[in-house]
């Protein structure tokens, strides 16, 4: 059995990730997520994400072995969907005290775990180790060892305790415990030649049911959906599967890419967000599998599906073209989950103004370009001031983005929609790109908008908020205007790298003066580029619009 | 006389209490200016934060020291230094909040010699309060946590007072217990306005998580006490807790400052308004208006309304001690039978919980009591929802968290007009029940080997 940190070396080693394999061993070794900035941090822990990865399966009893922080102030906060059993919805958890924490919690843990299934004799137990309990040392595989054999039932340890890292790595944790102890495990009553997994896809509003009729209409069998409405059996006869799609997201490439090694199951990275993603997919499952020995009519059947579901969609979008004519929206969203998106925006006559770059790497800035041309408005950062006066200009009519900046918007009285995972709308698949429409159409055409942008009878006209916030803009825009050495140094001024609080025109002497022409010169003359890493691109940029002395450089 | 028994399960299924810490942050939230703070893996600070969110839908200020392995172990110095100059450099608050978590307490850091040291490097600090609260996650609850905070900000924030020096005879200090909504405290600072007095509430939600669209945006809490009014709230003429969790923060004002002291433990029902508004106009020296006198006679004619529904049923109800002891004693009092009371820490209140026990316990305790003793209303917060559904009976949404209905920071309780609302929607939501799931049927009073059904369903 191999230490914490062994495992966590093992997941930050993932060559199926791109990213990953362009790196330095030295790269390699500080892990794939940006190291955290106390103060300025945001989002979950190890934990977190381990929990968020494997909660959705449904019938197993999800136990936490920590305080009560932990699951108390956490638990029954995910919108996944199940087709039964609900006793992943119910919490388990130690709830450890200060008698616990000096002698130990392990013997409340077995007891813990005898309760579980005793009231509620689960398939599987899956224990969570958090940070306290790894402090004070309790060793949670030993308790589930010793508690599996006891009553002869899997107890599966998942050893990623919040202070190893974020969210990212928890989910890979949460991976590498289902690959060491449940995947392979049990066999399969029987097998055909459609049977697929599904990697990565929480099922999250119920979304994924808009997806699988059309599965279950070409006969293409779900063996197992790690993690979304699946069972504990079907993980664990998972390794008979054919073929796997793992959804979107790099959460839990290692286990797609480590049952291709063990088990020689293909996968394919796909997404079932907008039409031409879905059709995609859909074709590379039936690839895949006829590969794997499914008979080659699976691609003609396949191929008349997607054309009946395309017919179908287009034709349901095209009646809110009229509607969306002139109507402009802003995208801020840090994942690739909406280039897909983007396409079926567009289809629809929405022009796509500008989009948030924050997170986004160099490619992503490209693919940006590709969809949306050359001048698309690519957004760092956005005070919610700014995001007003975009509105009252009609440079923007809605926002679409993930839940936290949805505060923001709202209150700058900016139509908005939520299309990230904290969503209650289900937007997958064909059915989905539809749905999404609609919701669109009702937030941008909502007559309250109009009543929420009228000043208070008794505001004197410009003194609300609102007018007093572009006065103050304009103010600023026009003195900057008007004096140029005010205008450089504003430029000069802009921050570049927030952790260490370096500016623009620091960035700019220090390439001069030493002719640099890499991030980790500038990181060596600035700091900048040294906390949290999130500024490179940027500086990458930067260092582009230097031609002077890049050029003498390399010379 | 309720005896208080602790639930003696080594597993705690589907729990009713959240952590200390959290519960510490949240009375930082009102505080106008304030970023709370936890000192803990990134993780204890993401939790209560969406958590918070979730209830509030509002924007919520929280940071972390984000404390990682190696500084767990090593201890969390640099971790807490860094985290204040960060959170001074961009977010330029008023105060700092800080609150120690699981992790950082069975280290045992020492975070009050940490902040000396950092004050001492760092004098562009001097201006910024710095307030720190040990709370360790596995003890006490969400409650204490608050009860702990709101003491400490007494006594750190409150500038002292001599017992004989002159006082604003208007001024009234409010120290409100964290089972209030913003909507409450709204609530009961018009009430003492219109008695002529000048209340300052702290902490102060309704400032802050009301859902108000502020002004200009900042990163720190958007209303709130300020830290100068806190200091001179030794000049007020009276100090008035609401909740046995206050009375900690009471005695360390009278204290400090010598300002008297009433606790209010309820101020939902009847008879306790009655007594919270004759205490107002003993202190104004005024008449009780007419708009109270109003309200009072409204608020008799709800509970002759609506007694028909809640006289009689059995109330299953889990909340914290002092929101238990409020809402529980006030159904008592309609008539209703406190059948099952579950809560999250010890509290002087719980033994006069009008029930025969009172359990320390988890929502798996309070919905196998519920249906062991055939209650039919269910008073908890949100996670009480799975419960409800298997259950099959109705349902009111009471305390922290409430995050899959809207409205939470507007819930009202207290005052005439607070509970008058309350016993309305109680039983409405009675009545509603009834009409969608209890319909008479020709067979529903067919005698069977049973014998007499005894409790035929209410038609009203």
């Amino acid at each position: 059995m191999s230490s914490l940190s062994a495992t966590i070396q093992d997941v930050f080693n993932e060559p199926g990730c791109g990213k990953n394999a362009n790196k330095t061993e030295a790269e390699r070794k500080k892990g794939c997520t940006k190291q955290l900035q106390p103060g300025g941090a945001a989002g979950g822990c190890a934990f977190d994400g381990a929990k968020i990865a494997l909660q959705p399966f449904t019938d197993v009893a999800h136990l936490v072995h920590g305080p009560i922080a932990c699951e108390g102030n956490s638990w029954d906060n995910r919108g996944s969907a199940s087709s039964g059993s609900d006793l992943w919805r119910r919490s388990f958890t130690t709830d450890m005290n200060e008698t616990d924490i000096v002698f130990g919690g392990e013997k409340r843990l077995y007891k813990a775990i005898k309760e579980v299934i005793e009231k509620y004799d689960p398939p599987a137990i899956f224990v969570y180790q958090t940070c306290v309990p790894a402090m004070i040392g309790d060793d949670i595989n030993a308790v589930c060892k010793a508690a599996a054999t006891k009553f002869g039932k899997p107890v599966i340890p998942v050893n990623s305790p919040g202070f190893v890292g974020p969210k990212n790595l928890g989910n890979k944790l949460a991976g590498e415990a289902l690959l060491e102890h449940v995947i392979g495990t049990e066999e399969p009553d029987y097998t055909t030649p459609y049977d697929i997994n599904i990697i990565g896809e929480y099922n999250l509003s119920g979304e994924f049911w808009q997806v699988k009729p059309l599965l279950d209409e070409l006969g293409i069998r779900i063996l197992s959906c790690i993690s979304g409405d699946g069972k504990y059996r079907e993980l664990a006869y998972s390794h008979r599967a054919k073929a796997a799609m793992m959804v979107c997201s790099k959460a839990m490439i290692n286990v797609a890419r480590k049952m291709e090694e063990r088990y020689g199951i293909p996968y394919f990275e796909g997404s079932f967000y907008g039409i031409q993603d879905s059709s995609d997919s859909l074709r590379e499952i039936a690839r895949l599998l006829i590969e794997r020995g499914a008979p080659a009519e699976l691609m003609d059947r396949t191929e008349a599906v997607i054309a009946r579901e395309e017919t179908k969609a287009w034709a349901a979008i095209e009646r809110f073209k009229p509607r969306f004519k002139d109507k402009k929206v802003l995208l801020i969203t840090g994942g690739v989950k909406s280039w897909s998106v983007v396409a079926a925006l567009q289809e629809a006559g929405l022009e796509i103004v500008g989009t948030s770059v924050k997170k986004s790497t160099k490619e992503d800035k490209e693919r940006i370009k590709e969809l949306m041309g050359q001048d698309a408005h690519m957004i760092e950062d956005m005070t919610p001031r700014e995001m007003y006066k975009m509105l009252k200009d009609a440079r923007a009519d809605i926002m679409l983005s993930g839940g936290k900046s949805q505060f923001v918007a709202l209150k700058a009285a900016m139509p908005w929609l939520d299309i990230n995972q904290e969503r209650c709308h289900a937007y997958m698949g064909y059915i989905g790109m539809v749905k999404l429409m609609e919701e669109i159409e009702k937030a941008l055409y909502n007559p309250m908008w109009a009543q929420l942008r009228r000043p208070a009878p008794w505001d004197e006209a410009g003194m609300n908020w609102q007018a007093k916030a572009i006065a103050q803009m304009d103010a600023q825009a026009a003195e900057i205007a008007a004096d140029p050495l005010l205008a450089e140094a504003t430029r000069r001024a802009k921050k570049i790298c927030h952790c260490k609080t370096v500016d623009l025109g620091s960035i700019e002497d220090a390439i001069a003066a030493h002719g640099l022409s890499t991030v980790n010169g500038v990181k060596e003359h600035t700091s900048a580029s040294s906390g949290c890493g999130a500024c490179k691109g940027r500086i990458e940029d930067i260092l582009v619009a230097q031609p002077g002395p890049i050029l003498q450089a390399a010379e | 006389m309720a005896i208080v028994t602790t639930s003696k399960k080594a597993c705690s299924v589907n729990p009713l209490k959240m952590s200390q810490p959290i519960g510490g942050s949240f009375a930082f939230m009102g505080l106008r200016g304030a970023m709370p703070l936890l000192h803990g893996s990134q993780g204890c600070t993401s939790f209560g934060l969406t958590l918070f969110v979730r209830h509030f839908k509002e924007a919520v200020p929280m940071q972390t020291t984000a404390m990682s392995e190696v500084a767990t172990v090593l201890g969390g110095y640099e971790n807490v230094e860094q985290a204040i100059l960060n959170i001074y450099n961009r977010t330029k608050p008023e105060i700092i909040g800080i609150n120690s978590t699981g992790v950082t307490e069975t280290k045992g850091d020492d975070v009050e010699g940490f902040i000396r040291l950092i004050r001492q490097k760092h004098p562009q600090l001097e201006k910024v309060p710095l307030v720190y609260v040990a709370t360790p996650d596995f003890k006490d609850a969400f409650q204490d946590g608050w009860e702990k905070t709101a003491a400490r900000m007494v006594e750190v924030l409150v500038d002292p007072v001599e017992a004989e020096a002159a006082r604003d005879p208007a001024r009234v200090n409010v120290l409100p217990g964290c089972h209030l909504t913003p909507g409450d405290l709204d609530e009961l600072r018009t009430i003492i306005e219109d008695f002529g007095l000048k209340p300052s509430f702290l902490p102060d939600l309704a400032g802050s998580l009301d859902g108000h669209i502020p002004d200009e945006f900042t990163p720190t809490t958007i209303g709130g006490i300020g830290v100068d009014e806190i200091a001179t709230m030794g000049q007020a003429a009276w100090t008035i807790a609401i909740g046995a969790q206050m009375r900690r923060a009471a005695e360390a004002m009278q204290q400090k400052t010598g300002v008297p002291f009433r606790l209010f433990e309820r101020l939902c029902g009847l008879i306790p308004n009655d007594e919270f508004i004759a205490f107002l106009s003993e202190i104004s020296g005024r008449p009780v208006p007419a708009k109270y006198r109003r309200q009072r006679g409204q608020l008799a004619d709800a509970m002759l309304d609506t007694h028909f529904h809640i006289g009689g049923r059995k109330l299953a109800i889990g909340a914290e001690p002092d929101l238990l002891f409020d809402l529980s004693s006030m159904l008592h009092e309609m008539g209703a039978e406190v059948a099952a009371a579950v809560t999250t820490t010890a509290s002087p209140v719980l033994e006069r919980v009008r029930t025969q026990e009172v359990l320390i316990g988890d929502l798996e305790d309070l919905e196998e009591l519920a249906k062991a003793r055939d209650c039919d209303l269910l008073i908890t917060h949100s996670h009480g929802r799975q419960a409800a559904s298997r259950l099959k009976i109705p349902f009111y949404r009471a305390g922290f968290p409430m995050f899959d209905r809207l409205g939470a920071g507007h819930q009202l309780s207290v005052g005439y007009r607070g509970t008058r609302d309350l016993v309305f929607d109680l039983a409405n939501l009675v009545v509603g029940d009834r009409e969608a799931n209890h319909q008479p049927t020709p067979e529903t009073w067919r005698t069977t080997d049973s014998g007499l059904q005894v409790v035929p369903p209410q038609l009203h």
